[in-house]
């Protein structure tokens, strides 16, 4: 019950961190509105599904190296199958590449119980493998995507007679909040889920329990293999193109992840915190840049803050195993 | 193994422990073998000029695969070096337009020296993984050199002759190359054999608790360690530039993945405890020579990459395997 708490407390604890730099930010840029708050949004999604991705694994007690390179893959898949095709293949190719990213998770899960090697050695494997399958599928960035995919994204879902809450309501939004929703709400209360969180916290005592461990690890890192793929798509839909060289999702998807409460030990934590953690984390990057500095100095104290970030995570989870 | 002689044992077990025991000899088969192949797919290619082009360019890559051999038989990884070292050559390349060569060098370690450092108090102290830690200080130093690479874009950049010198040239057809690295490699092989730092870094991946209780002192051995690794990443970074002539800021980052692949073929444990640095060497050597088939069969970049991908998890599994047999 106090851990119940106790999460629950960190979550609101973030989510008030993230008013309070709203308020920041508004208070450096006098103008920031609704239409910074969507693209702010638009920039957080493939992000929010790398966290989402790296959150599923580690609550399983693993984690997941090949994120980046997974989205890297399946970007340039669904832009290179895109290019030139009609707007309706389009219908055809997010199938594809959402299957696609199920199949490849499931394979890291197969590989990492069957050769029993652990999940950080196997998942760097494949993370130069999914690279390496990405430069084959596109040398270079390009590819297109269908219109009404980038569409889907891009402006603020209506509703009638309250324009002043609808234009704080971007598209991109909904659509992240709808595609974790689908997938997390079912898992979480289901036995699966469960089982996901047995193994995380002790494999043996789930083994033990009759938790079918194997299967579990190997479903936890297919979802994760999923949610990698939507965002591999999310990239795809944002930029327009695919590109073959994985951007900094590793590192922010662990840090968020270690942010929103999700103790790298596996076996606690929920979806939402890491989300917020990732909101926090994209906006204080905007903060930086609001306040005009120079975008690679950005890039230093982003990476340093998440180095930060990570670093405090295993001081407690340290401390909570002595 | 002398029950080996007395009982019979079969085959296939026998010819494991031949290999778990004597790692080395079957390495040396592949690299043979590999050279073989490459002599029958383009006959002649094989001769002195490609022997000394192959150390040449071995070197670098053995250097960076001696930083993952340390750092792994702690049970750790430094994904790192490649920043490092393209930190430290294209600082020195900048830097000796305004300074003494000598003094451009010590300027071009200090940044390795400091990651190092930071990797060492990070995962000695907080504990971070190894590989979440130097894949953020990496991602930080690449931040760093591009920040820095705007303050001299106006001065150029240029290359000390004698680094040049050390990198392509050849004394009687053996690459100078090598006295830099034969000393960096007889060190390296003493520290881990002979001396109790090197027993150290064994104690702590093959059994940290143990090692812990037994007085190790970890964090400073750890720090110690990545500092170590990040000074001789530096070094590469001086020799690469020097062997490829054009500063750039992602220099050495093509050397980071071969590196693990070559110190998990030359038989060093990925999970700590367990290699040694001959084996890396030959690791190293069987990767240029696998990389130069691989151009010769037109492989383009990314099939190369898969290739290293399968190598890791193959070997790692295949070691696995073995360990469990015994």
């Amino acid at each position: 019950m106090t851990r119940l708490v106790r999460r629950q407390g960190w979550v609101a604890g973030l989510l008030v961190l993230f008013v309070v730099l709203l308020v920041i930010t508004r208070l450096i840029q006098p103008g920031y509105g609704s239409g910074d708050f969507g693209s702010l949004v638009r920039a957080v999604l493939p992000y929010a599904f790398a966290v989402a991705a790296q959150t599923i694994v580690v609550i399983g007690g693993g984690i997941d190296l090949s994120v980046g390179a997974m989205m890297a893959l399946t970007s340039v898949t669904a832009a290179s199958m895109m290019d030139g095709a009609s707007e309706e293949y389009a219908l055809f190719v997010v199938p594809f590449v959402l299957a696609m990213g199920l199949v490849l998770g499931a394979v890291n899960g197969m590989l990492i119980v069957v050769t029993r090697v652990p999940d950080i050695v196997v998942t760097l494997a494949t993370l130069f493998v999914l690279q390496g399958a990405a430069l084959l599928v596109l040398g270079a960035p390009g590819g297109a995507v269908a219109e009404w995919l980038r569409a889907t994204i891009v402006g603020t879902v209506p509703i009638p007679g309250l324009p002043e809450i609808s234009a704080w309501i971007p598209k991109a939004l909904v659509l992240l909040v709808v595609c974790l929703c689908i997938i997390w709400i079912p898992l979480k209360r289901s036995k699966l889920g469960l089982s996901i969180y047995a193994i995380g916290s002790s494999e043996l005592a789930a083994f033990r329990s009759g938790v079918p461990v194997a299967r579990t690890k190997i479903i936890a890192y297919a979802l994760s293999g999923l949610f990698a793929a939507m965002g591999g798509l999310a990239l795809t839909m944002s930029t327009g193109i695919g590109a073959p060289i994985p951007g900094p999702y590793l590192l922010a998807s662990v840090a968020a992840v270690v942010l929103g409460g999700v103790a790298l030990g596996g076996g606690k934590g929920g979806l939402l915190g890491p989300i917020v953690a990732v909101f926090v984390l994209r906006l204080v990057r905007t903060d930086l840049t609001l306040l005009a500095i120079d975008p690679n100095v950005t890039a230093i104290i982003e990476g340093a803050i998440m180095v930060a970030v990570v670093m405090f995570g295993a001081f407690i989870t340290m401390r909570g195993r002595q | 193994m002398s029950t080996t002689a007395i009982q019979p044992v079969p085959f296939g077990r026998r010819l494991k422990r031949f290999m778990a025991d004597r790692p080395l000899i079957p390495l040396i088969i592949l690299l043979v073998i590999l050279v073989v192949v490459l002599q029958i797919l383009r006959p002649g290619i094989v001769n002195e000029r490609w022997l000394a082009n192959t150390i040449k360019f071995a070197i670098p890559l053995a250097i960076l695969a001696g930083c993952q051999t340390m750092t792994m038989l702690t049970g750790g990884i430094d994904l790192s070096v490649g920043t490092v070292a393209t930190m430290s050559a294209f600082i020195m390349a900048t830097q000796v337009v305004n300074h003494d060569p000598a003094v451009a060098i010590l300027i071009a370690l200090v940044p390795a020296v400091l990651i190092g450092l930071v990797n060492g108090i990070g995962v000695g102290v907080f504990r971070v993984h190894p590989l979440i830690m130097t894949l953020g200080t990496s991602l930080i130093g690449t931040g760093c050199l591009q920040v820095y690479q705007r303050t001299v874009i106006a001065s150029g950049a240029k290359i000390p002759p004698f680094l040049a010198w050390l990198g392509t040239g050849l004394t009687y057809g053996v690459p100078n190359a090598l006295l830099l690295f034969v000393p960096i490699a007889v060190l390296i092989v003493l520290t881990l054999n002979r001396t109790g730092f090197g027993r150290l870094l064994y104690a702590v991946g093959d059994n940290e608790g143990a090692a812990r209780l037994s007085g190790v002192r970890y964090w400073q051995v750890i720090t110690a360690l990545y500092v170590i690794s990040s000074v001789l990443a530096g070094i590469t970074g001086l020799l690469y530039i020097g062997l490829i002539k054009a500063p750039s800021l992602s220099l050495a980052e093509p050397l980071v993945l071969p590196s693990v692949a070559a110190a998990v073929i030359g038989g060093t444990s990925i999970f700590g405890g367990r290699g040694g640095y001959t084996g890396t060497i030959i690791g190293a050597l069987i990767l240029t020579v696998l990389t130069t088939l691989l151009t010769i069969l037109q492989m383009p970049e990314g099939a190369r990459r898969i290739l290293f991908g399968l190598i890791v998890l193959f070997v790692t599994a295949a070691y696995l395997r073995i360990i469990e047999d015994r």
